[in-house]
Order: C-alpha cells, then structure tokens, then sequence
C-alpha cells in the first residue's frame, strides 16, 4: 500500500483542543490527532482507562471534539459493540464506533472483551496505543512490554518475558483487517484509519506509541525513537487484509536492505539500560530470523 | 427538594480548550522558527510542514510561515529535532519577556 | 390473554412487550431460559431487537451501558457469581444514571457451588444504588419488568427485578400477557436529553474531582459527591415515583395497589412475619393454619427492596407486637439484612415492635410448612425469648 495522504493534503482540520493534560512529547498526542483526522466527525469513540482519558481531560472540559463514552477497564470491546447496536436499531449508518485503548486495556485485562468482539463480527474499530506498559498508573509492566525492559514492576531484573503478539492473536480471530502503525509514520497510520472505515466487520490498528517519560527518553526524540524501532526492524508495519500479509510503508522500504542493530534503538532509552550482551544478542538474532522470513 | 438539570447529575464534559490550564507555563525550553532558514516560508508556497505535522498539541499552524501558539506550546522539541531545515531552536524560556503569556 | 408458561419466560414476554431495542445476556443457570426466550422473540422477528450474545455478564453490562449511553433501551438478565461478576459494571450503570433494566433469577453464590435458590445475589448488592423490585409470582415478574422500564426511564436509575431461581423462573403458573397496545400506552419510547451523538459531541463519565469546577464558560459543575448526592436524593424520590406508576399501572392492566409491600392478613394482627419474595405466598399457607387457631398473625412481602420503604414498613408493623423477619440472605459477620433494616426503620418510632430473624432455605435448602409453622408458633407463644441475633431453619448437621 502506498501513502495516498501527504503532509500538504492532510487536512487542517483538528478534532482535539489544545492545552491538554497530555505529558510533553506524549506520542498518544500525535497517534490520536492523526487518527481523528482520519475518523473525521461523524464517528463516536469508546475509550476505557488508560493515557487517553486523562488527555481528554477531567470533567467538565473534553478536550475531543467528538462524542465519547468512559467504560470500565475491562470493558472496551463489548462496550464498542453496545454502541454499534445502538446504532444499529436506532437506523443510523455511517457513524464510525472507534474503541481507543492502550496495551494493558487491550492485550492483558481488555482482551476477552476484544476477543468477543472479534468473534462475533462487530462493525467496529479497535485502535490500541501500544506504549509498552501500563503508562497512566506509572509504568508498570504489560504484557506487550518489550523483554529486558525496566518497568516500575520489573525495577532490577527487567521483564523477563518477551512481548505479547498481540496483533497477531487478533488476527488469529480471522477479522477482515489487521494492521500495525506507529506514531512516527503518522501518514501511514492516517491511511490505515482511512481504509478502516471504508471496510465491514472488526477492524484492528497497533500502534507503536513511544513514551518520553515511560522509556525514559528527552521529549524532542518522539519521533526519531519510534522511526529506529522499524528501521532496526524490530516494529513493522504491515496490513492483514482478509487474511494477506503485507509490510508496508517504512517497512516495506527495508525488504532486502541492511537494517540498523536494535543496539541503535535500545541505547536510546533508559528502560533498556539493564539489557545484558546475553540478551542483545538474542535479540538480534530473532529480528534477523523474522526478517528473513519477509 | 430542588430540580436540578439532568446534566448535572451526570459527569458529561462539553469540548473545550485548556482542560491542563495554561499548558504553556510547562515550558522550559521554547521553540524559535528561523524564518530564514523555514522552507514555507523561504519559498512563500506551501510545503514542508513537517512541524505541524509532527506536532502533538497541534499548536503549530500550517500557515506560510507556520506560527506557534506558545499559550499551548509545552516546549517538547519535536519540531525542532525533525524540522528538515534545522530552522528551529529550542531557547531557554526564561530569556523571553514575561509579558508575552 | 392468560397463558400458562414459565416464569422466566414471563419476564421474556416482558422485555419483548416493553420493546427492549438492545438486549446482551451470557447464559447462567437458573436465568438461561429467559436468555433463549429473547434471542427467539429476537430471530423470529417477534421483537425487533438487537441481542448480543456476548462472552460474559461483565461485557453484557458493558453493552448495555454503552447503547443505554448512545440512547437506546437496554436490557440484560442475569444469576448469582454472574451477577457478581458485572458488579464493577453495576456501580457504573448507577452513576451514569442509566435507564437499564435487568432480570435476576435468584440464586445462591459459590463457594461452595450451588444453583439452587436464595437471594444472596441481589441482596449482597442492595449498598449499589440499583432499585430492586422482587416479584412474588408470575404475573408479578411480567408486570414487574414493564413498571421497571416505566419507572427506570422516568428517575434515570437502572432497576433490577428479582424472582427466586427455579421456584418461580422454572415452574409454570397462569398468569395474564398483557396487549402489546396496553404497553404501548403506558411506556413511552426511550428518549433520552443527553446521548452519544455526533451533533451534539460530549464525553461520558470522566475523571470528575473532588472538588467543583467551572467549565469552559465559567459554569461551575459538580464535583463527584454531589453527583452522588444527587443519585440518592432521586433514589428516595423514586419510592413516591413508583407508587405513582404503579397506580398508573392498574388503571390501564387492572392490577397493581402494593408497589413497595404486599400485606395479607395483617388487618388486626398482632404478629406479622416479614420475607422477600416467593416465600411470601408460601407463608400464607402458614397464616391461614394459624388464624384458623385464632392466632391474629399476618404476612408482609417487601415488594421494592431499594430504596428501602422504611416509612411504608414502619406504618404497617410498628403497632405490632411482634414481627418475625424470614430471609434467604444475610450481611455476613452481621445479622439478616432485611432484619437490622427494619430494625434500623423502627429505631425512631414511637412504638415498637419485637423482631425475630430467621435464615433459611440458603442454597435451596427445601422450606417445609411445618418448619415455618412451628418457628412462627414459637416466635408468637414466647416473643419475650429471643435474643437480637439470628435464628437458623432448617440446619440438619
């Protein structure tokens, strides 16, 4: 798939006010501003607890522009599906119903309700945020933490379990449309919203969300940060489209070319400080397996 | 017993700027667009664009040249690192007149 | 018409009647058939209703709070650890104030296993805010479910309706279906002021603070412990709201007239015994034995539970001398729970009664007519000699 959205035709307009409680840098910022552009009005959004509902602010100020509904944390996929029924006995088409949640809300205490949901064929859009931890309590690890990485749960030894594939468990469901994205190829992602509400049944976007405070990094390297992890091939982006792989974009780029060592990502941030040369290796060696399955 | 609105027996916020208040007071660095070196703004057309693109606050506008609402601006830098240009600097805060907030 | 049918299906054939528009249920032993029943109404065309079988009662809540939030009505059923497991779901409903109605055949909750009835379930959530109404038969159930909607939309709280697992959601009584047009008249389509809508963009139960707030023009919004606040003062509001629904009610079906309790044989009686449910009817059986040997007794069902109809219950026993208070529940590490809120009730009043508490029939432990015959015998002939503490029925080991 080739980028039909460029910077000079993405359109100006914004779906989320200014002066949120979003952290400095925050790559949530960049993923739902572009992913709302993508949404556009006509669309209600379902969002658990996560870094989402602080950025939409504390009531009575949203900081959205679009109708949303608060649910409980394990709720997001069924709570999705009551908004499409509504919907649908109300006669009303052409309203997107857009869950937005981060890893733990998706992939750890969200996912039956998201399985469910798969299952049943729910015309819904699931976007997960995946920043790598459970951010908005204050860095605990998740299931989609990356193996090695400190959290404030894997404080000495680092999480000792590689990350959950979560993507690849939701398009084991067999949904129409599964793609990853990540907030540093924001035109990218844009297009995979765009397609998402373009198609039936479940569709399924991961985003690679850096953190600054999370992973420890300055705020100003969001976007170079996010840009290493698929250079050196350890995020790619790719559809899944009724059931057909494809990389894309950035990733697609580096099909048979020498990718950068994950060492070039992994020096960047503090949580990967306690990575042992053990470790690093393995690593390294399970991207260039990957990769060379491509 | 007094009638109160519906409303206001539920929590259901209406849109709205500055739900984090004066977001710009969380600055320490702030960013400066070189209008020399702004590539919209050296060629008077639009193009680039990357810092409103890559704006998380959406505080950049994508004007030739593109302007910063430093009332919102939480000096993060990502303009700054990604600008093609290298036309934004990130400035120490405090040697810019108070009277600007 | 009048039908003979089950009465989890007479809660059905509510729903259907009341035109539920989102339905979401998880099957669970004694509720099952209720849930069978509505995908039926739902895929024969009979209800024109969008049914969800979700994977769980905690996402059957989830649904239903989402499409009661995006302006539809909505409706779930439900038993015991089902119930339990939604309870996070429970509290959401209340605070949001959403109109949703949910059908709870009464069962015991693990551990140990059982799917035998007491109503542990729903009186161990009485603290929630959810109104409960406890049905005593079949035509109470269907007529229960159509107040419920009425009364639901009209105070913008969810009510639960309760009927005993297997004494009434399996057994097959008479009861009379109302028309579809009789419905119509007395519950008016769901429309809501503030729901998920596109044109008219907010944001559904955020983070609210603990203090008030002005909004973006200067209004001040309440804080969390005002909307809270508020939710009580509608919860004892709606006691009054429900007796005039009720009143509603019998004018347009025929039937109605004890909304918040159901007295028989209390006229001149000097003993009342108190229970919740379908207990209540079998008790009678027990009041006429003894009023045939002269002994001025009565029976009281408590109809709505929550909010409690202490002014109701405080009329009709405090000139009584003894009451004895019969539950299939209790607040563990306490006393029954009905029994220390009458008690608790009674606490102001001028006048008092005694009050005794059994427990009995827990995990459907058989209730016999002469268990109840013989401790009411004994509550009346020595009311003097029993201590503030519950007496258990029926314990054989």
């Amino acid at each position: 798939m080739e980028n039909q959205t460029t910077i000079l035709n993405l359109t100006e307009e914004e779906f989320v006010h200014q002066g949120n409680r979003a952290c400095s840098g925050c790559g949530l910022s960049i993923v739902y501003r572009i992913g709302l552009k993508a949404l556009g009005k006509n669309t209600i959004l379902v969002v658990p607890p996560s870094c989402l509902t602080v950025l939409q602010g504390l009531y009575p100020v949203a900081s959205t522009k679009l109708p949303c509904v608060n649910v409980t944390f394990a709720s997001t996929g069924a709570a999705a599906t009551g908004v499409r029924a509504a919907m649908r006995a109300l006669k009303k088409e052409n309203v997107n119903v857009v869950a937005w949640a981060g890893d733990g809300g998706t992939g750890d205490i969200g996912i039956q309700a998201l399985s469910g949901a798969c299952e049943r064929g729910e015309d819904i859009i699931y976007i997960c945020y995946d920043n790598e931890a459970y951010m908005n309590t204050g860095v605990q690890r998740s299931g989609t933490t990356p193996q090695g990485v400190l959290t404030t749960t894997t404080p000495i030894k680092g999480k000792l379990q590689e990350k959950k594939d979560v993507p690849a468990i939701i398009a084991a469901h067999g949904i129409g449309y599964v793609a990853t994205a990540s907030a540093a190829y924001p035109l990218d992602f844009y297009d995979k919203v765009k397609k998402a509400t373009t198609l039936p049944g479940p569709k399924y976007i991961h985003v690679h969300t850096p953190c600054p405070p999370g992973w420890s990094f300055d705020t100003r390297f969001t976007i170079k940060i996010g840009k290493l992890a698929v250079q050196t091939g350890l995020f790619d982006l790719y559809e899944i489209e009724n059931g057909q792989f494809r990389l894309t974009g950035a990733s697609k780029n580096l099909i048979g070319k020498t990718r950068l060592p994950v060492t070039d990502y992994f020096k960047t941030q503090g949580r990967f400080k306690s990575l042992d040369k053990i470790l690093l290796k393995k690593v390294q060696e399970r991207v260039d397996a990957k990769w060379a399955k491509y | 017993m007094t009638t109160r609105k519906f409303c206001d027996k539920i929590s259901r916020s209406t849109p709205g700027p500055g739900d984090g208040g004066n977001t710009g007071s969380w600055r320490v660095l702030r960013p400066v667009i070189d209008l020399a070196a702004c590539i919209p703004a050296k060629k008077n057309k639009k193009a680039c664009f990357h810092c409103w693109l890559y704006c998380p606050d959406s505080v950049v506008s994508k004007t030739i040249p593109p302007v910063i609402n430093y009332d919102y601006c939480k000096g993060c830098g990502i303009c700054a690192e990604e600008c093609p240009a290298g036309a934004i600097t990130m400035v120490d805060e405090s040697t810019h007149p108070v009277e600007e907030k | 018409m009048h039908i003979i049918e089950s009465g989890n299906v007479a809660a059905a054939t509510g729903v259907r009647l009341s035109r539920a528009q989102v339905i979401a249920a998880y099957p669970i032993t004694p509720q099952t058939p209720l849930t069978e029943k509505l995908s039926e109404f739902v895929e024969s065309g009979q209800l024109d209703a969008e049914y969800i079988p979700v994977e769980s009662e905690h996402s059957a809540m989830a649904v239903c709070i989402a499409a009661s939030t995006a302006g539809t009505r909505a409706f779930t059923a439900t038993s015991a650890n089902g119930l339990l497991y939604m309870v996070e779901q429970l509290h959401w409903a209340v605070g949001a104030r959403l109109p949703i109605v949910m059908c709870v055949a009464n069962r015991g909750i693990g551990a140990p296993w059982t799917v035998w009835n007491d109503q542990q379930d729903t009186i161990s959530q009485r603290d929630v805010g959810w109104i409960q109404i406890y049905a005593n038969d079949h035509q109470q159930i269907i007529d229960s479910v159509i107040k419920a909607f009425r009364l639901a939309q009209t105070v913008s709280i969810p009510v639960m309706v309760c009927y005993d697992g297997y004494l009434l959601s399996h057994t097959y009584m008479p009861f009379d279906q109302p028309e579809q047009s009789q419905v119509d008249s007395f519950l008016p389509a769901f429309a809501p002021e503030h729901f998920l809508d596109p044109e008219n963009p907010g944001n559904f139960n955020t983070v609210t603070l603990p203090d008030v707030r002005p909004d973006g023009v200067g209004v001040i919004a309440p804080g969390y412990i005002e909307i809270r606040h508020n939710l009580q003062e509608d919860l004892r509001a709606a006691l009054d709201t429900f007796v005039e629904i009720d009143k509603d009610f019998e004018k347009e079906f025929g039937r109605g007239g004890n909304p918040l309790i159901e007295e028989y044989r209390c006229d001149g009686a000097d003993f009342v015994a108190v229970c919740i449910g379908s207990l209540s009817y079998q008790l009678r059986d027990v009041i006429d034995i003894m009023r045939d040997k002269d002994v001025k007794i009565g029976v009281m069902g408590v109809q709505m539970y929550r909010p409690f109809p202490d002014k109701a219950i405080v009329a009709a026993l405090k000139s009584k001398k003894c009451v004895i208070v019969f539950e299939k529940a209790l607040s563990y590490g306490n006393q029954g729970a009905l029994y220390a809120d009458i008690k608790a009730a009674l606490y102001s009043s001028d006048k008092k009664p005694l009050v005794h508490n059994y427990i009995l029939g827990l995990g459907g432990r058989e209730i016999r007519t002469q268990q109840l015959l013989d401790a009411l015998t004994e509550s009346c002939t020595s009311p003097d000699t029993f201590e503030d503490t519950p007496r258990w029925l029926g314990l054989k080991l």
